[in-house]
């Protein structure tokens, strides 16, 4: 790196890294400069002047928000001038704004009422009549109330720059200049409401947030959102055991400020009117709402008779529950009801390329690694739909660091805009000779390779001489989680071999089996016919298989637990409880009480989250992580075996779902805010 | 047939060819002696011609008054980026109204300076930007292209000098800002017409990313003459620090307003008086603006001694701009003045900056309402405060256009101001003859 320069601000000789921004120097020192345009990441604007600053030998006041480091400069940041330029900036952008803080849903953490109480004047002078026009709305999500709107164009920038959208643009000029969607009066877009999040004042806001509540009588909970399997952290803002509102503005966790419109408002699944608040027993042939006692003892002693009588079990385990309830779920079925008959919905052929790294260290691609790493390969998925973090990151990368990007996908993609080569179909091989000139490479797949595809695709990329790191796609929050956790028949907890494979998903879905337990899944949901003579069922709706289950038990949701789960990239992140809901209980709870009920929970250990992921960290190669990072929201890869796995991996088991933004299996049917989106779209 | 009468305190060098026959066909440019200087410069190396402009000290004549010679050399001739040329005939500063008799009455001699330019830094393409109003205009530059590349003096190979250059022409929609020569860039390129964070400079970082040359329509018009009698020929024509002659518009309270070249240097009151024919109905001098809405007005008393150039003016706190003289007599309400002037800027902010867009619309209120005699004491110097507010913390220059004028009319003509308190009816509004810009 180039030497650092050398400069003074307010007095104090500091160092920064040429090219570096007298604003992000002088905050590097503490030295805080006052800005509403300029954000970190975005092109620059110059626009909203409130960063001027004096600068020794240049006349005029200067942007800090554009003006690099210089040798020996100057830079004055406190000065009566400075002080008074900011003082009536802040006037002038009051003069038409509504000042309806009252009512506005971002008093007490806009970025305009801090600016004005620390830098503004105490009175106006404006006494004209203020510039009015009705707040619009742009979609099912945004909202939009002009007279707010204070031009940063921060939202204009997110969308393009961030999501790679531009949904979002400005009509006229002057003092009437609005921002405006640049599709006639409505956006078509993500929905991801990043440009909700980024609005430094109340002008944009969210259907789903709006008039709920003032921000300081939320509790904020930093947990992990429950959709897809790029592991977004989401600060939850929740109150009376309500969950008001999701936005990452801390930027901690694998996805700094991105949330997708799964995560930042597709929770409101929990909320939903059918929401599951009671266990149903069934009765004469129909569920029937009965106290937690009679459903655990119902279980429990129909799981009991099964083993006396030699039954079979069969259990299906969730991509959506944690690590531990994984863990917990396939031991109870291994040693407790003495079954491989153990599955869930294999979404990504992880364990192929998991054996195909035998051997070599280093080679799953972390999410950073999405926005430090060169160049990239996508084969097969639509990122920007399936994995919107991971295309986020790869466009940031692309955006700050020009990496290369190699799209293989069967149609159109939006990496397309900005790859170096896209194609349609499969034929990466092409690419070699242009891989093999990159310093370093990161492969993406999604389930459209699997099995002997993956094994190829190793060794092509092993073949090309550079350092070569892979991403396993998969479709949902714990779908890495409840592989590396034994949720399967032929595999134990940290891909060793069971013995003896039991059943599959799909066998047991269609065997004669003396009782299935269901957690968090739903096999029947295709219009099949349950074959089981005894079904239990945990989940959080009365879904196709729960309405054919003996026994229903109400789950809670990842909003409503601890735990940890495992991201597509293999890094393990801690779920935190953010609300009750009356009613539903963890599922590993759950699980612990029927272990309770059958007389069995001393085999199987405590069944608080800490103590069962105490246990993963001592029996799963990869997961003794540090728990100081996990405790503080942080995220730790694992790489959860080193060496073949001497079974057979059953690539024909592999099927994604292929959500896209506005679906996330079953549980995207109970979202309001997905399904208003969706019906938004339909009504076009 | 010509706009105006001709006067002859004139020094016809770029507008030598106006009110000919035919003037803005190619064979009579051809025919005097149009596009010789072209071939001369072709044989030129390209630092001869920049040393030719510098030498004629020409100077942008588009507002700031930027050496020419000395932009163009600024150019990365040797980048391996196409290099462009864009003409700005945005032409849009009240009071102006040169460019667009250049371009009716000799688009040649246009099309010759922008070769020239080309041939300078190696560029191969350029736009003229003109603005939406002039639509008239596009019609008559097009032929002029038709023309040209029909002759062989646009296109492949050019007379056989081996230099190619194309050339189109492009229309704004209507906003002043985009004269601004980032912003033109920007509408240029498809975008909403907002200036660009500068540096890096259009000679460097222009159209499209590439080098770029950019000037006024009468600074490229210059350019024929430069080469073909020398710079210093050109230089002599003017006063020591800016060369040559200037097309000025007599604008407002004139009995002859008009276009007219005339050399720098030349004496305000002389102007008036013998180029101008004096005052209408025989009124005294108010005020005056030397180049455009967008510099300090100057009071009777100063306009005396002054010269039209860049440094009396300067030395009276104005500027020479554009070469739009506004003329306002004794009737004038300085009030309104400032209020018809403010109406402009708040009309043409572009609204990308919050003291522009914020400040002119708040002023363009205040005036309203101060001149309909509903102001209060304070009003006025509040006036001037918010113009001092928006002076050079705006993105652009175009905060400052509405600042400058504002502040110097708040402080020269106080008493007018005063004279509009307590309710009272504006004194002025029985002459009824508002400047129109
Ligand atoms: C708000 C604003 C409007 C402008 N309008 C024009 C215009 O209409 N025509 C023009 O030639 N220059 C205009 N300019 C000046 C240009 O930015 C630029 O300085 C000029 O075109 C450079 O050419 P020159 O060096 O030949 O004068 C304007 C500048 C500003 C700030
Ligand atoms: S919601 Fe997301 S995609 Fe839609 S306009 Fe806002 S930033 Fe763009
Ligand atoms: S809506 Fe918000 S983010 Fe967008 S320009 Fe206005 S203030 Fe900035
Ligand atoms: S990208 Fe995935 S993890 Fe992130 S917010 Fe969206 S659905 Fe949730
Ligand atoms: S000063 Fe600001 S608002 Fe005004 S025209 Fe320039 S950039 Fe636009
Ligand atoms: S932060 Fe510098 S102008 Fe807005």
């Amino acid at each position: 790196m180039a030497d650092p320069v050398k400069l003074t601000i307010d007095g104090r000789e500091i160092h920064a890294a040429p090219g570096t921004l007298v604003i992000d120097a002088a905050k590097q020192n503490g030295i805080e400069v006052p800005a509403f345009c300029y954000y970190e990441g975005l092109t620059l604007q110059a626009a909203c002047r409130m960063c001027l600053v004096e600068i020794e030998k240049t006349p005029k006041l200067q942007t800090a928000c554009t003006v690099p480091v210089a040798e020996g400069m100057v830079v004055r940041t406190e000065t009566p001038q400075v002080a008074t330029a900011r003082k009536y900036m802040l006037e002038f952008l009051l003069t038409n704004h509504p000042l309806d803080c009252p009512v506005c849903d971002k008093g007490g953490e806009c970025e305009l009422q801090d600016m004005t109480f620390r830098y503004g004047v105490g009175e106006s002078r404006f006494t004209e009549e203020k510039v009015h026009t009705p707040e619009k709305q742009f979609s099912p999500v945004v909202f939009f109330d002009a007279p707010r709107c204070i031009l940063c164009y921060r939202c204009v920038r997110v969308c393009d720059e961030g999501l790679g959208v531009k949904a979002l643009g400005v009509i006229n000029r002057g003092v009437v200049s609005e921002i405006a969607p640049n599709h006639g009066d409505h956006l078509e877009c993500d929905e991801c409401g990043a440009c909700i999040d980024i609005c430094p004042v109340g002008a944009l806001t969210s259907g789903a947030y709006r008039y709920q509540t003032r921000p300081w009588e939320m509790t904020h909970v930093g947990t992990i959102c429950t959709h897809c399997a790029d592991g977004c952290k989401t600060t939850l803002g929740t109150r009376n055991d309500r969950i008001l509102r999701g936005n990452n503005r801390d930027r901690s966790g694998v996805n700094g400020e991105f949330l997708c419109i799964k995560g930042r408002y597709g929770f409101d699944f929990y909320d939903h009117p059918e929401r599951l608040q009671a266990p149903l027993l069934r009765v004469n042939g129909k569920l029937e709402e009965v106290s937690w006692a009679q459903a655990l003892n119902a279980v429990a002693q129909k799981f009991n008779q099964t083993l006396a009588d030699g039954g079979t079990f069969g259990v299906i385990g969730s991509n959506h529950t944690s690590n531990e309830e994984n863990f917990y779920l396939q031991k109870f079925a291994r040693e407790v009801l003495r079954t491989n008959h153990i599955d869930h919905h294999r979404t990504g052929d992880v364990v192929t390329l998991l054996d195909a790294l035998s051997g070599k260290e280093g080679k799953l691609a972390t999410v950073a690694d999405l926005y430090e790493r060169k160049a990239f390969l996508v084969l097969g998925a639509d990122l920007a739909l399936e994995h919107p973090l991971l295309s986020y990151q790869i466009r940031a990368n692309y955006r700050h660091h020009q990496a290369h990007i190699y799209v293989v996908t069967p149609g159109a993609v939006r990496e397309d805009h900005y790859s170096t080569v896209s194609l349609r179909g499969r034929d990466y091989a092409s690419l070699r000779d242009k891989l093999k000139a990159e310093s370093e490479l990161v492969v993406l797949f999604d389930d459209s390779y699997k099995g002997d595809d993956v094994r190829k695709l190793v060794e092509f990329g092993e073949s090309l001489g550079i350092p070569v790191k892979y991403i396993a796609l998969v479709d949902y929050s714990n779908s890495r989680g409840a592989v590396d956790m034994g949720v399967a028949p032929e595999l134990l907890p940290g891909y060793k071999p069971s013995g003896q494979p039991g059943m599959h998903y799909g066998e047991m879905r269609d065997a004669n089996l003396g009782a299935l337990w269901v957690v968090g899944a739903n096999p029947l949901k295709n219009g099949a016919q349950r074959k089981a003579g005894f079904l239990v069922v945990q989940d959080m709706f009365l879904t196709e298989t729960a309405q054919q289950a003996d026994v229903v038990l109400p789950a809670a949701s990842a909003y409503e637990k601890n735990g940890t789960v495992t991201n597509a990239t293999g890094e393990v992140q801690r779920l935190k409880r953010g609300i009750n809901t009356m009613g539903a209980k963890p599922d590993l709870e759950i699980m612990g009480f029927i272990a309770r009920e059958m007389g069995a929970a001393a085999a199987l250990g405590p069944w608080t989250p800490d103590a069962v992921f105490e246990q993963i960290r001592k029996n799963v190669r990869g997961y003794q992580v540090p728990l100081p990072v996990l405790m503080t929201g942080g995220a730790a890869q694992t790489m959860p075996v080193n060496g073949r796995i001497p079974v057979e991996s059953r690539p024909d088991l592999v099927h994604s779902d292929h959500n896209g933004l506005f679906a996330s299996g079953t549980l995207g049917r109970y979202s309001k805010v997905l399904n208003s989106v969706m019906e938004s779209r339909l009504r076009r | 047939m010509l706009y105006n009468e001709p006067s002859p305190l004139e020094t016809r060098v770029l507008s030598r060819r106006f009110g000919k026959p035919n003037s803005a066909s190619i064979d009579t440019y051809l025919a005097d002696d149009g596009y010789k200087a072209f071939l001369k410069a072709s044989k030129m190396k390209p630092e001869e011609i920049i040393e030719e402009v510098k030498a004629s000290n020409l100077r942008g004549r588009g507002g700031a008054g930027f050496p020419t010679g000395m932009k163009w050399s600024f150019v990365p001739r040797n980048s391996p980026k196409p290099k462009y040329i864009v003409v700005n005939a945005d032409e849009s500063e009240p009071g102006t109204c040169k460019d667009r008799l250049l371009m009716e009455y000799d688009p040649h001699q246009l099309i010759e300076g922008i070769l020239i330019a080309g041939l300078s830094v190696d560029a191969h393409a350029g736009y003229i930007y003109v603005r939406g109003e002039y639509r008239y205009l596009i019609e008559i530059l097009d032929k002029a292209l038709a023309e040209a590349y029909q002759k062989g003096w646009l296109g492949k190979n050019i007379q056989g000098t081996g230099f190619d250059f194309e050339l189109y022409t492009h229309t704004g929609a209507g906003a002043y800002e985009c004269g601004e020569e980032s912003a033109l860039l920007e509408s240029l390129e498809g975008k909403r017409g907002v200036p660009r964070i500068r540096p890096p400079f259009p000679a460097v970082v222009g159209a499209f990313q590439c080098p770029t040359i950019l000037n006024n329509v009468e600074t490229y018009c210059a350019v024929p003459a430069i080469i073909r009698d020398g710079g210093k020929a050109f230089a002599d024509l003017g006063v020591p620090k800016a060369g040559g002659t200037k097309l000025t518009c007599l604008t407002g309270h004139i009995n002859k307003p008009g276009v007219y070249e005339l050399p720098l240097g030349f004496p305000v009151l002389k102007l008036i008086e013998e180029v101008g024919g004096g005052i209408r109905n025989g009124k005294k001098l108010k005020a005056f603006i030397p180049g455009g809405s967008s510099c300090p007005i100057l009071t009777a008393a100063e306009c005396e001694g002054a010269t039209m150039d860049y440094d009396s003016m300067a030395s009276r706190k104005s500027m020479l701009g554009s070469g739009g003289v506004v003329v306002m007599d004794e009737d004038t309400c300085m009030v309104k003045a400032a209020l018809r002037i403010m109406r402009f800027y708040a009309h043409e902010s572009c609204g990308w900056c919050i003291p522009c867009r914020e400040g002119t619309a708040w002023l363009r209120k205040l005036l309203t309402r101060f001149h309909q005699g509903m102001g209060t004491r304070t009003d006025i110097d509040l006036i001037g405060d918010v113009s001092r507010n928006m002076l050079g913390r705006t993105f652009c220059p175009l905060g400052d256009a509405a600042a400058l004028p504002t502040i110097s009319i708040v402080e020269k003509f106080r008493q007018e101001f005063e004279d509009h308190l307590d309710g009272k009816p504006c004194p002025f509004e029985h002459a009824r003859h508002m400047v129109t810009v």
